[in-house]
């Protein structure tokens, strides 16, 4: 009986490749570049999922938000103005500010700004404890406190003093709010959790009243809850009711880290579709491979011959075929994982996260490029495999 | 079975599925030790002789037998097992791996027979020695003139001790010098204990060669 030693075969396997190593190498692109695609779609969608819920757990998931809701007729409603007073009287609640839009209010930087540029600036009357409730901080001088805001102080949100080109407070900045002259005393930072304050210009509520007329039933209460998830949802709770106790259910209640949680899972969803376009890449390279493989079997006939004067049997022609379209597609695999890797590398790099490659990505990638080479090859081998020996020999 | 001749034809024929006679009863025994050449004009059904006689085609009437061994029923894995350790190749065309050393292309000669690599080597570079290209061994197949590559295939040939070499046409790509050199090489080899079996058209090559059998239209017509 002729036998092939297992250790023979890995030769046997690569002796085509050895050969014909551009025809090789390009046809492992293919394969590489699909795999290469899957592996960085997961890992990129990964490295940025892990990148979200870490600013998720940096910014704290205890901050809640009320605002009015709708009455059962669809009407808008009206927080009471007490809301968060009571708010703040809750034990499951650290602290707790409100905010109201001053209505038609705008910012320009001077009065030669037509009015009607507003910079999508919008003007807020706000309580002092705001920035310690959303944990925020001033890029330079400081909030609204109980002596500036009767006066006509302002501090702007980080977008809103970009859009006014103002960058720091040093001397005296002012602006005018709805043509008269505030000056600007703060500056915040960046609020992730809720970026619609971004844009706005936070004034006293004393001074909103005197000025504009705006009273105080808030637009938003802003509220910190005690840590822990039992203290939030307790909080979230109680919040309708202590907000408005007549009209408990004309009350919405929030929690802004569920858009970042929600906005991570979307990430989730969008990688499919990628996905979809890398399993469409792996598939035309293992096209690539059947092709090249059905190529070789027709060129190398005579070697079929050869071997099977030699001894082999159909078996063994089979395999060499089968293992050399293999060989090929773990090649890909490999060299896809590689490129996946780098890739992600580089974007990891470029978003200054943490590289995260999931394992499933990588091993999911080899087995593909694995079963793909078998597959490539499977009806080659069987080809190369039924020839019979003179016909392998045939010259012509 | 050392008694058995090493390979017996009885009344072999073959027909092809176009209905081509390439082989009308043919009959033949080579003995341990012959060296037998097969002579006919192209067409006359020595190249079919030829892959009967190695087990690369199966009669369509009549039977093979070597070393007494009837392989009318034996199966494509068994005829493969056979090829492997009972039968030698040498094809016109050499076939030879190019981008493989000699010695592999020689060491191939015992893949399929089971012989570890560094045992396989070992042989191979035996076999070489006797066909006088060992200082060839570690140079790629490529490299090599036509006649070397014959020789090459020759080792590859004889490197798992067959029963018997079959040759087909061996000194067809070959110019008359270098031909007549791989003859003096296979007298050798057939002095030195061989068992040969040569196919070709050319006379004077068969003149050389102590048995003649001459083959016309898928016939005997001679046997001297």
């Amino acid at each position: 009986m002729s036998r092939l030693l297992p250790r023979d075969l890995l030769r046997l396997a690569t002796v085509g490749i050895r050969s014909r190593k551009l025809r090789a190498a390009l046809s492992v692109l293919g394969v590489s570049i699909g795999i290469a695609s899957l592996v960085a779609v997961l890992a990129i969608s990964e490295t940025s999922k892990a990148d979200l819920l870490a600013k998720i757990e940096r910014l704290g998931t205890n901050l809640l938000t009320v605002g009015p809701g709708e009455s059962p007729f669809g009407e808008e409603t009206k927080l009471p103005a007490a809301s968060a007073g009571r708010v703040r009287l809750l034990s499951e609640v650290e602290s707790a500010a409100a905010a109201t839009v001053v209505e038609g209010a705008t910012v320009r930087r001077s009065s030669y700004v037509p009015a009607n540029i507003t910079g999508g600036i919008f003007v807020e009357a706000a309580d002092p404890e705001l920035l310690r409730t959303l944990e925020g901080t001033t890029a330079s001088g400081r909030f609204v406190d109980r002596a500036s805001e009767r006066y006509p102080a302002v501090v702007l949100g980080a977008r809103a003093a970009k859009r006014l080109g103002i960058h720091n407070i040093g001397g005296i900045v002012q602006v005018y709010v709805s043509g008269r002259l505030f000056t600007v005393v703060g500056i915040l930072d960046p609020l992730p959790l809720v970026p619609e304050l971004d844009s706005s210009a936070l004034i006293g509520y004393p001074a909103a009243a005197r000025l504009f007329g705006t009273e105080r039933n808030p637009s938003t209460v802003y509220v910190r809850a005690q840590e822990g998830e039992a203290q939030v949802r307790a909080a979230a709770a109680l919040l309708p009711s202590a907000a408005n106790p007549l009209e408990p259910a004309e009350v919405a209640v929030s929690r802004p880290s569920d858009a970042l949680k929600a906005q991570a899972a979307a990430e989730g969803t969008f990688t499919s579709l990628f996905l979809g376009l890398g399993a469409v890449a792996l598939l035309v390279g293992a096209i690539e491979i059947a092709n090249v493989m059905i190529i070789s079997v027709l060129e190398r006939r005579s070697e079929v011959g050869l071997r099977r004067a030699l001894g082999a049997r159909r078996r063994h022609i089979a395999i060499q075929f089968l293992g050399e379209s293999f060989v090929l597609g773990i090649a890909g695999g490999v060299v896809g994982v590689l490129l996946g890797i780098g890739a992600t590398g580089a974007y990891a790099g470029y978003e200054g996260s943490t590289l995260l490659v999931p394992p499933v990505a990588i091993a999911g990638g080899l087995a593909a490029a694995c079963l793909l080479g078998a597959v490539a090859g499977f009806y080659p081998a069987m080809r190369a495999a039924r020839l019979t020996p003179t016909e392998a020999l045939r010259t012509t | 079975m050392s008694e058995a001749p090493v390979l017996e034809l009885r009344d072999v024929r073959k027909t092809y599925p176009d209905g081509v006679e390439a082989l009308r009863g043919v009959s033949l025994t080579v003995e341990r030790g012959e060296l037998t050449a097969i002579v006919g004009p192209s067409g006359s059904g020595k190249s079919t002789l030829l892959h009967v006689m190695g087990t690369l085609d199966r009669p369509s009437g009549g039977s093979v037998a070597i070393e007494g061994r009837d392989l009318s029923r034996a199966t494509d894995d068994e005829l493969s097992g056979l090829r492997a350790t009972r039968i030698g190749f040498v094809f016109q065309s050499f076939y030879l791996l190019e981008a493989a050393a000699v010695i592999d292309n020689v060491a191939d000669g015992l893949l399929y027979a089971g012989v570890p690599a560094a045992e396989r080597r070992h042989r191979a570079a035996a076999a070489l020695d006797r066909v006088g290209l060992s200082h060839r061994e570690r140079q790629d197949a490529s490299k090599l003139s036509g006649g070397e590559r014959q020789r090459v295939a020759v080792a590859r040939a004889l490197v798992g001790d067959p029963a018997i070499v079959l040759a087909d046409e061996p000194t067809g790509n070959l110019d008359t010098c270098t031909g007549g050199e791989l003859m003096e090489l296979l007298h050798g080899l057939h002095e030195a204990g061989a068992t040969l079996v040569i196919i070709t058209h050319d006379e004077e090559i068969a003149a050389s060669v102590s048995r003649r059998v001459t083959v016309r239209d898928g016939l005997i017509e001679g046997d001297s």
